[in-house]
């Protein structure tokens, strides 16, 4: 059995979870959460990590360039070709808050919206 | 000279809260003044996310949070001024200000809220040796000139200090095709959150030099690379332990110092231990009438609790203008024992009219201790922790039944029993 030292980040509290793993790295549990978020998420970062990626997007004729998330978090693996994909778009202004920039970014179910309204 | 029942100086997370609290209070003539171009303060160039998570239960990145309450703010018609630079404020809240616009102008206001905020410590106030060359930033200008100028400042960085806003721009710059070669702390643990020590560092396998400082920055023109070495106890460089990193940018992340040079002005009592205003449960200052909050009255780690406290600050700045805030002649002293740095409220009323929310932050790392309240002899509250520190704000909440049961007090004692 493997142990592992996470810290939660699901809030500010930062809690320090140990999760057992298998030897082969499969995941068996965890434990150190003070609440349900801790829990999930001690048990994807050993599964399947995801991160949410926020970024700028160029928009046509502004001067700032427009901030942008993913809709929810996306595969760690996938956070590079996820910033390289939104480094290609070119944003038409005006934009809203939570406007759709990129659907289905990397293949996935992920969208890219915007974060800030740039008129 | 104009009147107005609520002035508020600052468009940032905390005079937005504030005024969107005593409207909804019911208060009417209200005026915001802000310096800069328009509101939201550091939200705008904050575009990671991980805001709002208290206040409205979800995630949201700086500007998305910041929009919430300008919507408020346009919703409720409540009145601010941008471009707008406060010179002057006199402790019968007489505040003066200057605008492109308007030129020079005075208000009378009934109630003063202080919402500046704080800035980042420059490079002068740490005394880092070595050229003066150009690529050294504090990290919240580079994180300027990235998210809201579209401008990278360099392309292979070294980050000193490991405050939140060095590790965040630890990541923008990796995700900005910057090389980050290593993040330096004096201290032997971080100066910031957990969450970003995992999510901009570790992910990234970017290593963090705990016990370690700057010592030499060379280059003449541009800066072509930083030694650091490790400290000892006393926080002394140890030679022999020096490495060379080349790089062409050096960012700041050295701590942020609350903005009360207009608070000082007014003669404002001032806290040595958090930088800011002396207050009451009702975050109300020395001066009658005049309430701070945020970052201009202690340096929070997140702006949930900003917004929090500012609410509060609005709310009983409107209770003051209409005559119903009381200050009892008797003031109770909220005192740090052991363990405990820059708490705030300093002081209460003897009489609460609402819960009491104490916060301090931990001295040192602690390790499955126990925050201790007590009055007298009295214990008010315990509450274990696994882990405190000082990066982290303590948060603690007492009851008016709890403290009146307490009887006849002179002080509440705050304390980390280990």
């Amino acid at each position: 059995m493997i142990k592992k030292e996470l810290t939660c980040i699901g809030c500010p509290m930062g809690c320090q979870l140990t999760a057992t793993l298998e030897d082969d790295g499969s995941f068996i549990s965890v434990e150190g959460f003070t609440c349900p978020i801790g829990e999930k998420y001690g048990k994807e970062e050993c599964t399947n990590p995801t991160r949410m990626v926020t970024a700028l997007a160029h928009a046509v004729g502004s001067k700032t360039p427009l901030s942008v998330k993913t809709s929810k978090p996306i595969d760690k693996a996938k956070i590079f070709d996820c910033l390289a994909e939104i480094a290609k778009v070119d944003v038409k202004t005006p934009v809203h808050i939570g406007d759709v920039i990129i659907s289905g970014v990397c293949g996935t179910d992920v969208n890219i919206i915007a974060t800030k309204e740039l008129n | 000279m104009q009147s107005k029942d609520i002035l508020i100086i600052g468009g940032g997370p905390a005079g937005l809260a504030a005024a969107v609290a005593a409207y909804e209070a019911g208060a009417r003539d209200i005026l915001i003044l802000e310096r800069e171009g328009s509101l939201g303060g550091i939200l705008k160039q904050c575009i990671h996310n991980g805001f709002g998570l208290h206040t409205f239960k979800e995630e949201l990145t700086g500007p998305e949070y910041a929009q919430r309450y300008v919507d408020k703010v346009a919703e409720y018609k409540i009145a601010y001024q941008r471009d707008t630079m406060v010179i002057d404020v006199t402790p019968d809240k007489v505040v003066t200000c200057v605008s492109k616009e308007n030129g020079l102008e005075q208000f009378q206001a009934k109630a003063l809220i202080l919402a500046m905020g704080c800035r980042e410590r420059p490079r002068g106030s740490i005394g880092t040796p070595g050229w003066r060359c150009a690529g050294v930033y504090t990290a919240g200008t580079a994180q300027k000139f990235v998210n809201l100028e579209g401008l990278m400042p360099g392309k292979k960085c070294l980050i000193l200090g490991s405050g939140d806003i060095g590790l965040i721009m630890a990541r923008r710059m990796t995700f900005m095709g910057a090389e980050v070669v290593g993040c330096v702390e004096l201290m032997p643990y971080s100066a910031g959150l957990k969450r970003n020590i995992v999510q901009c560092l570790n992910d990234y396998d970017i290593p963090l030099y705990l016990s370690h400082t700057v010592t030499d920055i060379a280059g003449k023109e541009r800066l072509e690379g930083v030694t650091i070495a490790e400290v000892d106890e006393k926080l002394k460089p140890i030679e022999g332990t020096e490495k060379y990193f080349e790089c062409d940018t050096l960012l700041l992340s050295v701590g942020l110092i609350p903005e009360n040079e207009l608070t000082n002005m007014a003669g404002i009592e001032m806290f040595p231990f958090t930088s800011g205003a002396v207050v009451d449960e009702n975050l109300q200052t020395s001066a009658d009438g005049v309430f701070a909050c945020g970052n201009v009255l202690h340096v929070h780690d997140l702006v949930d609790f900003v917004s929090q406290e500012s609410a509060k600050a609005g709310k009983h700045a409107w209770e003051y203008v209409q005559g119903e805030l009381s200050r009892s002649e008797k003031k109770v002293s909220v005192e740090m024992g052991k363990g405990v740095n820059a708490i705030v409220p300093q002081h209460v009323n003897a009489e609460l009219s609402e819960p009491l929310t104490i916060m301090f932050r931990p001295r040192d790392v602690y390790k499955d201790a126990v925050i201790k309240v007590k009055a007298g002899e009295t214990e008010l509250l315990s509450k274990k922790k696994r882990v405190m520190a000082p990066a982290e704000m303590e948060s603690l909440l007492i009851t008016p039944e709890k403290l009146a049961a307490c009887g006849d007090i002179d002080k509440i004692t705050v304390s980390v029993e280990v």
